[in-house]
Parts: structure tokens; sequence; C-alpha cells
């Protein structure tokens, strides 16, 4: 950017400052909530029209709206709330962004400087707070490190591993006059001590080439680093899988980084992945991890998982290497590009299929064949599968972004939803916060306001978030919610009923509201059905009514998700399920693991 | 499989900012790492650089772990396993009390000598040592103390540096 000339050494106060940094990195719009502590920058933002305020209900609904955002854009999503309880009702966004690398920068208010420390009306610690639960945390002390602090926090939220980084502002400061120059600061300006590697060792990836070529039995298994490097690494990655004619996994936060259509594409994997991409991690000889974890909800039991198989790693963060399983090749950099290292040294391939990987894709369509997905749409109860299954015919067509809640809707709309390409599926995956997908969906249709919006629910996680059904109306955003609604939390009934000797302990969601008349009292539309011949016109009614919508879909309350690695179990123990004919088994031992 | 718990001495730098003190230790803490010492001060005032010492303890692959994890927080500068990058020195400083008196003072004050520990303060019926050493050391001193009427000590925790040319 360069410095202009008239505008250079202005003398305009902290709020401002804020608001022109923001301006000055192409910020657009910020997700917040007004309190005493931000009233001046309040007031900054009220002079002026360059950024868009959507003020939410609840501090937390600004920071999962800010995540929509920012994972179906790439952007840093942006949010300002209020000191005290506006930073503390931000901690479970800060977390789950953490957990799920969203680049957020989260600006709070805090009491004036020399109040800080006297428990002061509103204060909270909140560096010391949000420390853990943020990539880095800032407590600015002069208006004169404003726009320096500002810039390096966009610069650490986005750079390597993406995270939320927070700016605690005391009042003073931000009331307080500087010296202001525009283009002091850039986006390149970058961190005295913060420089993430992105370009690979060449001899990693060579020595990973050779692995690779060499496999007879691979599979690719890529994750959400794949959508923090952005949509080139989706392509080159679809390249690449192509070219090897190898078989790929996604994690669940890696969903849309491989064409789910494709049919080298084995589904997503993990405690309720499908039977063949688990049963291919577990008897694969390289396993390919790209900007994946190797998350306890992937591996199942450690000291079972794939025994016999070379495992390459990449991922831009070098604390997610060797972290829970130890791996023979770790390649450090940004996904994409060491992709577009090992795409260009692929050999040429000639003749085909080698006979070994033919054996193994006939090993894979004889998994396939178990159909580990079946369910039987039967007498005149919905299946949740069944209408999700509906839901995908009818918005594949469409520019269609989905969110999710925190269960077994989730889980469903994990394997019956299909993505072909990045940024178009939102879903707390590292956290699992209940409440995250309806003001997720929000932040989505603010970033693509044409563009169709769902959020899968549950009935109990959507009535953590209920409340920014108001910030939508105001703002005009036509978010579609389906609820697969079945009076219970779903999810922890599953377990009790597995785990826990069908002891439904406070599972059960009693007095739940009429979610039509719900949506009908913030001037919102809904509709209810429990029929399977009126979920396709449900669904067409929810899209084609405009403003938000709530189709509240009452399902059969005893479904439970498979196939089901049980907690703390191998590949290899995984269940598929009544429909294939395998009891359910209800054993007690798996209580003490999550 | 029983895994070989190594022990590691590691130097970090680090910004000399409130808060990277917090951070570090939030990170042992949160994640459940060892920490058997930890020491820190300023080392580089014009460039604001701090030098924390650690000694940690662990299998392999978690001090590997901790060394990447030490390494992405943002005000970490530099983070050097001297364990594994060769000769190093390693010193603590202690203040040790012993309060007797007859036989075992006079056998104190001898052991101190042996050790080379300096008394420090001395009263008819109490010493203060100091001594700088190893750990292992310092440890023996405050073994062989401990009869002769030992009550309190303060150590520092490990200080280090590579030896020779080399530094971090
Ligand atoms: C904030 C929060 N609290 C508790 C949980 C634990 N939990 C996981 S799934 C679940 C039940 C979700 O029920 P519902 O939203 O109705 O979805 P369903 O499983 O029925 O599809 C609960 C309570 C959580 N994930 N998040």
């Amino acid at each position: 950017m360069a410095t202009s000339a008239d505008n250079s050494g202005e003398n305009i106060n902290g709020s401002e400052m804020i608001v022109r940094c923001l301006a000055e990195l192409g910020v657009e719009v910020i997700f917040g909530y007004p309190g005493g502590a931000v009233l001046p920058i309040y007031d900054a933002i009220f002079k002026q029209n360059k950024i868009r305020h959507i003020l939410v209900r609840h501090e937390q609904g600004a920071l999962h709206a800010a995540e929509g955002y920012a994972r179906s854009t790439g952007r840093v999503g942006v949010v300002l709330v209020t000191s005290g309880p506006g930073a503390t009702n931000s901690v479970t966004g800060l977390a789950d962004a953490l957990m799920d690398s969203i680049p957020l920068v989260c600006l709070t208010g805090q009491v004036p400087t020399h109040m800080i420390g006297n428990d002061a009306f509103q204060e909270a610690d909140t560096v010391g707070i949000t420390r853990p639960c943020t990539k880095h945390n800032y407590l600015v002390k002069t208006v004169e490190d404003l726009p320096r602090i500002i810039h390096e926090a966009f610069y650490i939220a986005s750079a390597g591993r993406p995270g939320p980084v927070v700016i605690d502002l005391p009042k003073d400061v931000v009331m307080a006059e500087g010296d202001y120059q525009e283009g002091t600061y850039t986006s390149e300006t970058g961190h005295r001590s913060y420089r993430p590697r992105t370009e690979p060792d060449n001899a990693a990836v060579d020595a990973a080439m050779e692995l690779i070529v060499n496999a007879e039995r691979p599979i690719f298994y890529s994750g959400g680093g794949i959508i923090n490097s952005g949509p080139a690494a989706s392509e080159a990655l679809t390249r690449f899988v192509r070219e090897t004619g190898y078989p790929i996994t996604n994690t669940l936060m890696g969903l849309g980084t491989y064409p789910a259509s494709d049919a080298q594409f084995l589904g997503m994997l993990g405690m309720h992945g499908t039977y063949e991409a688990n049963m291919a991690m577990a008897e694969c000889d390289v396993m390919i991890a790209l900007g994946a974890r190797f998350d306890d909800r992937v591996t199942g039991r450690l000291s079972d998982f794939s025994k016999g198989s070379k495992k390459i790693q990449v991922d831009i963060d070098p604390s997610s290497v060797n972290k829970n399983v130890p791996v023979d090749i770790s390649i450090i950099g940004d996904v994409g590009t060491v992709i577009d290292a090992m795409l260009a040294k692929l050999p040429n391939k000639s003749g085909g299929k080698s006979a070994a990987l033919e054996d193994w894709w006939r090993q894979i369509e004889a998994w396939r064949g178990r159909d580990c997905l079946r369910f039987k749409q039967h007498g005149d109860i919905i299946k949740p599968q069944y209408a999700l299954q509906r839901l995908y015919e009818l918005t594949k067509e469409r520019d269609v972004y989905f969110t999710t809640e925190v269960g077994q809707h989730q889980m469903w709309a994990a394997q019956f939803l299909k993505f072909e390409e990045p940024n178009r599926w939102m879903t707390s995956g590292g956290l699992g916060t209940m409440g995250y997908g309806f003001p997720a969906a929000m932040g989505v249709q603010v970033a693509h306001p044409e563009s169709l919006v769902i959020n899968v629910a549950g009935e109990a996680s959507l009535m953590m978030n209920i409340q920014e059904l108001s910030s939508m109306m105001q703002h005009r955003l036509p978010v579609k919610t389906i609820i697969l609604n079945n009076e219970y939390m779903g999810m922890v009934r599953q377990w009790q009923e597995l785990f826990h000797g069908g002891r439904y302990s406070e599972s059960y969601m009693d007095s739940l509201p009429d979610f039509v008349k719900l949506a009908e009292s913030f001037g919102a539309n809904g509709i209810k059905i429990s029929k399977p011949e009126e979920v396709d016109d449900a669904i067409r009614t929810m899209i084609e009514t405009p403003g938000p919508f709530i189709a509240d879909v009452l399902i059969d309350k005893t479904e439970n998700v498979y196939p089901m690695i049980p907690g703390g179990a191998a590949h290899y123990e995984m269940k598929l399920g009544p429909d294939h004919g395998e009891l359910e088994e209800k054993a007690e031992d798996g209580m003490v693991l999550v | 499989m029983t895994e070989t718990i190594e022990r590691h001495t590691i130097s970090v730098l680090v910004d000399n900012e409130p808060g990277v003190l917090a951070r570090v230790i939030g990170l042992f803490s949160g994640r459940g790492y060892n920490i058997e010492s930890l020491t820190v001060a300023e080392v580089e005032s014009g460039a604001a650089l701090s030098r924390i010492n650690l000694v940690t303890s662990g299998p392999r692959m978690i001090i590997e772990q901790i060394k990447a994890q030490l390494d992405r927080l943002v005000p970490v500068h530099q983070v050097s396993d001297l364990t594994e990058e060769g000769p190093h020195i390693e010193r603590e400083l202690a203040l040790i009390k012993v309060v007797g008196s007859g036989e075992a003072r006079a056998e104190s004050l001898r052991i101190a000598d042996i050790f080379r520990a300096h008394v420090v303060d001395s009263e008819s019926d109490s010493f203060v040592f100091e001594m700088t050493g190893k750990p292992g050391k310092v440890n023996a001193f405050i073994r062989l103390m401990e009869p002769l009427g030992l009550t309190e000590v303060s150590r520092t925790g490990v200080v280090a540096l590579l030896r020779g040319k080399k530094s971090i």
C-alpha cells in the first residue's frame, strides 16, 4: 500500500485509528455487540461507512458468525465486543476457532489502564482468560502501538496455521489521540519473531515421492489444512489424486477438499466415517496425510492405528507432526505448495494402474460393497438420513453453503451431503460446539448474500443460539435452518444407549418450543413436518420462501449414527449397525472414553 | 513397551514482554508436561530479549512436542535443545540454611568446604551457605546437610550455555 502524502501524520483518536486500520486491511464487516468500554469505538464506526457492523444478540454468536464468514471466504473474521461479560461470552467462540484453525481478530474492550487490576466494573482479565484459547493476544498499552498491533494481529491470525487473535483495548487507549500515518504498516510487515515456514524441505518431498510412487496400497487422507491453504490447494490435491489413481478420504474438516462425487473418494473417515475409508486406513501400506492432524476421532485406539503403514504427513504446524501418531516422513510447509512440489515430481505414468493398485482397488470395492451408509426409509416416520439425502438432491445444483450444529445430525450431514469444492461446509469439528451452526450460517450469509445458506440443526443445539434469528431479521439474512428433531440430545442418547445401559439421564428435551411459532414471533417463517412424503415439499418451501426459515422435521427418535467406531476402539472394530444385521452391542466399557 | 524418559535442557529466546512467561508456563500446565526447573531473565536489553532456561523430562515424542509447541508461541524467537546440540554447562545457585550447634555444626562447615560452598550468613547456631554447581552437586550437598540441621533451601533452577565458540 502506498503512503498517501495528504494523510500522513494525522492526529486522531485510538478508536478512529482502529477503524482506519481495519479499512486499510480490507475489512468489510465486523460482527459485534456494544458496551461501556467500547463506546468510543462504536462512535468511530457510526461516523464512517466503509465497514459494515452486524449487530448480534449474544457475543458467542458474533464469534461463530465471524468463523462462518472466515471459513467460507478464506478471509479473517472480525469481532468487536465489550469488556468483562462481552469478553467472557466470546471465549467459546475463540476456543472453537483455535481448535479448527479459523483466522479471527477479536477486539475486546477493557477498563481504563489505571483501573486494571482493581476489580473495576466490567473488568475481566481478558488476556489471562483467553491466553490458552487464542493463537496470540495483546493488551494495548498506548495509542502509538495500536496500528502496529492491529496489522500484526491480522498477520498472525492468517499466517501459518490460522487462529484467533484477541486485542484487548483499554478505554483510555482508544480515546487517546495519537499520530496516525496511513500505509506505515502493510500485511507484509509481518512480525519480528513469528515467521512460519511455508516452503518445504526438498529432500523430504523427494523421500515422500519415493514412497508414494512405489506404494501398493496407498491412501490419501486430507483435512482442514487444505482448506486453509486456499482453493488452489484443493485443485492441486484433486489433480494429484487423479494422476496417481489412488483412493482418498477426508476428515470432517476436510470435506470439500476433494470432489465427493468422484469415484476415488471413499467418504469421510473416523468415528462415524465410512467402512471403506476406515478399512483402507487400517490396511494401507502408505498413508499420505495432507493438512490433517491425526485427531482421536480419526485414529480410534492409537496402539492399533494403521500399524503396517508408512506414514507421510504434510502440515504447516510442526507441533501437529508426531503428536499422536509417529510418522515416517514429515514435511513442514504450506500444504498447497507441497502438493505442487509433489506434482512436479510425479513421473509421467505410462501403462495404467499397477497390478498391486488394481488389487487394492478390488479390496476397497469389496469394502464399499458393504454399503455402510445404507438405511431403510419405510413406514411413515422420517429417517434423518432420508431427509438429508433429499436435502442434498434438492440443493446440489444450487450455489449452496451448509453449516451444522453438533450431534447426530452433524454426522449424518457429513455422511449424506456431498461437497464438490472447499469452503462450502462449516462445522465445529475440534471443539464440537453446540450452537455453532446457526450464527455461523449468519456469517456465511453476510459473506455470500446471494447464495443459499442452510444450517442443519438438532433441536437441542439450535436452542443454544436461537437469539440470532433476531440478528438475521435485522440484517435481512435469509438463513435456512432444517432441524432434524428427535426431541433428544440424540448423540448423548446414543451413547447412553450403547455404553450406559440405556439410562437416559437428562438427555430428553422436554418443553421444546413450537419452532414454527418461534420463527414467526421473530417475523420469520417456518414449517413443521412429520411424514416422509412431506419432506421434498418442505425443503422446496424452505428454499423458496424469502427471509430466514426454520423447517422443523420430526424424525425417528431412536435412530443411531452408524457406522461407529466406539471411543477407544480400533478401526477394524467398527460397528455397521442394525440395518447390516449387526447386533447393537451394549457394553459399559466404553464409558470412560469420550 | 516402556518408553525411556529423557531429561532435556532447553533454552528459549523470547520477546521480553508481559505475558510471555505465563504463555510458557500455561503451555506446560495446560498440556501436562513436566517442568523440573525454569529460569528467566532479560539477556539482551537492547533487543528486549529474555532467555528462558528450562529442564523438562519425558519420552522422546513428548520432548519433540514440547519444543514444537514452544516454537509456535508468537513471541518465541528461538528454541534450542542444549541436550541435543552438544556439550553444555549447567549451573544452579542455591542458598541453604543449616541450624544446629556442636559437632553437627562443625561437620556442616567441613562439608561446605569440600563442596566449595560459601558461608554468606553466620550466627551462633545457624549458617546460610551459598553454592553454585550442577544440579547433581547441589542435590548431593543438600542430602549431606539433611542430618546436620538443614531447615531451608532456596534454589534458582538451571541456567545453561553451550560450551566452546558456538552459541544458540
Ligand atoms: C455446548 C455443548 N454442550 C454439550 C455438548 C455435548 N453434546 C454433544 S452432542 C449433544 C446433543 C445434541 O443434541 P441435538 O442438538 O438435538 O442433536 P442430535 O444429536 O439430536 O442430532 C450434546 C449435549 C456439546 N457438544 N456442546
